[in-house]
């Protein structure tokens, strides 16, 4: 029986179907607001109901983080679909939450721009996995992408979400429209709230506009793949390219199983010339069996990241320490009796694993494969290494460098040699200089057998800070509840 | 300004006197200073026009010791505020009478540098410079580059969310930091992120970078660092007038070049910078135009000869290229001395810092110098023309009675243009004391207050930095919406209300 409140706060609105749970949980309304100020009197409505309030744009990553604690009211963003504003001349964009990635894309393109996030054009997981079944596929929805923070492998060069974002209109637990930033790139009025919703997954509030900096569509691009023997390798390639002086708007790798060669591929964009003339350097520079393609390898933005069914499990950690990560990966892997296929952003220190997204996994296999991997990533090895160590580098550029592989073509200048005091006698940060943690293991999506036995989120730092936070905005837990870190 | 004072700092040195041994014991006693002569040396930071004595300045050296000073404040309920090198240009390190100023320049280590990782660990006291100068080696520097990075504060960079000539490309300071290590207004130490960009939870760095030093104090930051490119080219082009220099900014980034800088300077910005430094830029330029440029070699040659066709073509009747550090630094002279050179043509003036739309940039100059006409007031302006960002100078001879609240008048009605025109009342200095009046201008009452939702979050209290930012700080404890039955799985003992 539909609450009269919500009825009379926007036509939209209607009980839930068998399509509409949200990981494995039932809500019982759905409403399609049309207009901001239909969401705000949504969200009031909801408010003098008690209503648990879920937001979804098409669905796409609605399986992501845990399920929520509990979930009476779906609102779904798709009809907030107005590109308020493209101001093509100061390269910015105004949209609402519902937009689709893909329709913003081919708006902006018609400009020769576009907004510079890849994400994985994940599908939508089968509906045994606990997913709505056809809401949408495709890249997702502006709100979402935002709640869910996600990138792809151009976060190397234009970060995630959180960077691009100059502004964001929210409608609060309460029914209060905020606003903060605006739609200049430069500012610094007032709290970011943006960056505070970026990645927040609905737990703070409805995303219903945001605004963006946007960038040129490269004229070109080349894509310089490689495929190496091991971790070590890896790291030294990727190293090369991200250290080298040109300018890779990204650097991937790819492994489809232990023991299996690691495919590096690093995008180069720009105009015509630069991009042949670099293209050309980084080949050189990677050495024997680097060849380059203006179209991306098959693996492309389709590795552990986009795999819509099974486990997928997210991994910051220092760059410098890809190769130690992915040896606690097939560690841990090993030992719970498992073959990850492993990939992403290696050069942004942050990579993906998937696991039973073929056939399904034991969930107690995952459980310790997870638990392994965490343990492992709290170790020494993913430290930085200390700075008294990597001196060396100047004169025998890097271990994981310049020397690595093939010498460097004399085309590309080595960091130069410089007059510069010599670096501070510095040594690794003892641990009272040094966050909890240089890495972290999130599962991003689990089928329900595996997230029964698997905190998704693992340790997460000053979380009472979060839980403060949280309870301002929503102090009666209404907003996703249980979806996010600590049980928030 | 008297009324201001008063209301930042109402007399009540007894009960900050009563911290003197307790704070001595934290930082040792040659880390405290009372003596009002010494404390008159912190009355202001880089905004000279706002000034208080503070009630008490502490000079911790470690993290452990901003802790313990803050517990120490926050037990006594007396308002603390931090300060770097106090270089801000808001107020936003602006002391107050009846608090504690917590200095962070002492705290200057550079705790380690991860080449393969491209970051490194500072202390708040670091400057912005010496990181960049301990990266060199490497093949790195840091990228944020405030005008005045010789001096400013990484901690304060933080706090202000600090550009700088290269942010137009190379981004602020929120996107080169991904760890904070905080003390919270209560006292406690803890890390924000782990250095990744990828900590699972809020975004918690995100939303304390620009804070203003409201939500706490950074004790250890983890930045990032950027490979140092190939090849700079910086470009000097002279411009009849300001509206060909604006239309080549316009044409430069609407051919897809993203350079570095983009600066503007006008005809009395230039006559300044001439007296003062000797610049020697081109004779009778009404506009000259900074385009530096850097990346790949053979990029970075084919954009510099394609923004000089541009420039060219824009009616550029003068075009200088610098290859080398010191040819580069020649250019930069005059842009660089800017500010301090508007002293040798006006007794006193304003900073203004405001935003614009980079497409309203002519429209705005516009205004501004009809505003200039019909006051008689003069206004020279620098700017950030790739992001859109005015620095207008507002003269004012201060012997003149009347002069300073008329320039005032001026300067306001400038922040005016920019909000009319969709912009920001700051790119990059900050709201700190000076712009808090402003904030209403720009943002609505729930804007503001769900912003204030966040200090509640940190400083439930509001003893830290109180009164900078917001022109009327919320009551924490009045919640928003309406007050409930407890959440059923905190009834029936499932979960903690958080």
């Amino acid at each position: 029986m539909l609450p009269g409140v919500l009825s009379s706060a926007c036509p939209e609105v209607r009980a839930a179907g068998p399509d509409d749970l949200v990981a494995g949980v039932a809500p019982r309304f759905v409403a399609r607001p049309a207009s901001v100020d239909e969401a705000a009197a949504v969200m009031r409505a909801a408010a003098d109901e008690g209503l648990a309030v879920l937001p979804r744009g098409s669905g796409t990553r609605l399986a992501w983080g845990c399920p929520p604690a509990r979930c009476d009211l779906v609102i779904d963003t798709r009809d907030l679909n107005q590109v308020l504003e493209h101001a093509a001349g100061d390269l910015v964009v105004r949209v609402q939450a519902g937009v689709g990635l893909d329709a913003l894309a081919a708006t902006l393109a018609r400009a020769g721009q576009r907004l510079a996030l890849d994400p994985p054009a994940a599908q939508p997981p089968s509906p045994h996995h606990g997913g709505p079944a056809a809401n949408g596929s495709g890249a997702g929805t502006i709100g979402g992408l935002l709640a869910t923070g996600v990138a792809g492998p151009l976060r190397l060069r234009y970060g995630t979400p959180r960077d691009l974002a100059i502004g964001i209109t929210v409608v609060r637990a309460d029914g209060t429209v905020a606003s903060s930033g605006g739609k200049v790139v430069k500012n610094v009025a007032g709290y970011d709230l943006g960056k505070l919703f970026a990645g927040s997954y609905g737990t703070l509030g409805l995303i219903v506009a945001a605004a963006f900096r946007l960038h040129p569509l490269p004229a070109a691009t080349a894509f310089v793949t490689l495929e190496v023997p091991d971790a070590d390798a890896a790291q030294a390639a990727v190293a090369a390219a991200a250290q080298s002086p040109l300018a890779p708007s990204a650097a991937e790798i790819d492994r489809p199983s232990r023991g299996a060669p690691v495919r590096v591929g690093v995008l180069l964009e720009g105009d015509p010339e630069g991009v042949a003339e670099r293209c050309a350097r980084l080949t050189g520079l990677l050495g024997d069996g680097a060849a380059a393609s203006p179209r991306p390898p098959a693996w492309w933005g389709r590795g552990a990241a986009a795999e819509p069914d099974g486990t997928v499990i997210r991994i910051g950690f220092w760059a410098g320490a890809l190769a130690h990560v992915l040896a606690a990966v097939d560690a841990a892997a090993s030992d719970a009796g498992l073959d990850p296929l492993v990939g992403g952003s290696a050069a942004a220190g942050v990579i993906h694993a998937a696991v039973g997204q073929d056939a399904p996994a034991p969930a107690a296999a995952v459980a310790r494969f997870v638990d392994g991997l965490r343990a492992a990533l709290r170790g020494p090895s993913v430290a930085p290494a200390a700075a008294a160590e990597l001196a060396g580098a100047v004169s025998r550029p890097s271990r994981l460098g310049w020397a690595a592989g093939a010498s460097p073509p004399p085309a590309v200048s080595a960091p130069p040699a410089v007059s510069a005091p010599p670096a501070p006698p510095a040594t690794a940060p003892s641990p009272a200089d040094a966050p909890p943690s240089w890495a972290s293991a999130v599962v991003l999506h689990a089928p329900a057998e595996v997230r029964a036995g698997v905190d998704p989120w693992g340790p997460v730092p000053s979380l009472g800070l979060m839980r403060a936070v949280k309870a301002q905005f929503d102090p009666e837990h209404r907003m996703a509840p249980g979806r996010f870190a600590g049980g928030i | 300004m008297t009324a201001r004072l008063t209301e930042a700092g109402a007399p009540g040195g007894t009960a900050v006197e009563a911290l003197i041994p307790a704070m001595s014991e934290i930082c040792g006693a040659d880390g405290v200073l009372s003596d009002p002569l010494q404390l008159a040396t912190y009355e202001c930071d880089g905004l000279t026009s706002h000034r208080c004595s503070p009630g008490l300045v502490v000079l911790p050296t470690t993290a452990e010791q901003v802790a313990a000073v803050v517990a120490a404040c926050a037990r006594a309920k007396i308002p603390f505020v931090a300060r770097g090198s106090g270089t801000g240009l808001s107020g936003g390190a602006l002391p107050r009478a009846d608090g504690v100023l917590i200095v962070t320049s002492k705290m200057r280590r550079i705790i380690a540098i991860d080449a393969a990782s491209r970051r490194a660990i500072v202390e708040p006291g670091v400057t912005n410079l010496s990181v960049s100068k301990a990266a060199e080696p490497y093949g790195l520097f840091y990228a944020p580059d405030p005008s005045s990075q010789v001096v400013c504060s990484v901690g304060g960079n933080v706090a202000e969310n600090s550009g700088g000539a290269h942010c137009l490309k190379h981004g602020f300071t929120v996107h080169h930091v991904t760890g904070l290590q905080i003390v919270t207004p209560d006292g406690e130490l803890t890390w924000l992120g782990d250095g990744t960009g990828a900590a699972p939870g809020y975004d918690l760095v995100g939303a304390f970078t620009g804070s203003e030093g409201t939500l706490g104090i950074v004790t250890k930051i983890i930045v990032k660092l950027t490979r140092i490119p190939e090849a700079v080219t910086t470009l000097l082009a002279a411009f009849a007038a300001m509206g060909a220099g604006g239309a080549a900014v316009s044409a430069i980034i609407g051919s897809g070049i993203l350079p570095g800088a983009i600066e503007m300077m006008d005809a009395l910005a230039i006559e300044a910078a001439e007296a003062a430094v000797a610049c020697r830029y081109p004779e009778g330029a009404g506009a000259v135009l900074i385009v530096e440029l850097d990346g790949p070699a053979g990029d970075v040659e084919r954009e510099t000869a394609a923004v000089r066709a541009i420039c060219e073509g824009e009616g550029a009747y003068e075009i200088r290229a610098a290859h080398d550090a010191a040819e580069r630094a020649a250019i930069w002279t005059g842009r660089k001395s800017a500010f301090a050179a508007v002293g040798r043509i006006s007794p006193a003036y304003i900073v203004q810092d405001g935003v614009v739309p980079r497409t309203a940039l002519g429209e705005v100059l516009d205004r501004i110098a009809e505003l200039s006409a019909a006051s008689g007031i003069r206004v020279a302006n620098v700017f950030h023309a790739g992001d859109g960002n005015l620095h207008p100078l507002v003269l004012f001879d201060d012997a003149t009675p009347g002069a300073e609240a008329a320039a005032e008048v001026v300067s306001g009605q400038i922040l005016d243009l920019c909000i009319e025109h969709g912009g920001s009342i700051t790119g990059e200095h900050g709201v700190g004391m000076d712009k808090s009046r402003y904030m209403p201008k720009m943002f609505g009452p729930g804007d503001l207050d769900t912003m204030q939702l966040l200090r509640c979050a940190f400083d439930p209290a509001g003893l830290c930095n109180p009164g900078k930012i917001f022109p009327t700080p919320r009551l924490c404890g009045e919640v928003p919406g309406v007050r409930r039955e407890p959440h059923p799985l905190v009834a029936s003992g499932q979960v903690d209300q958080f």
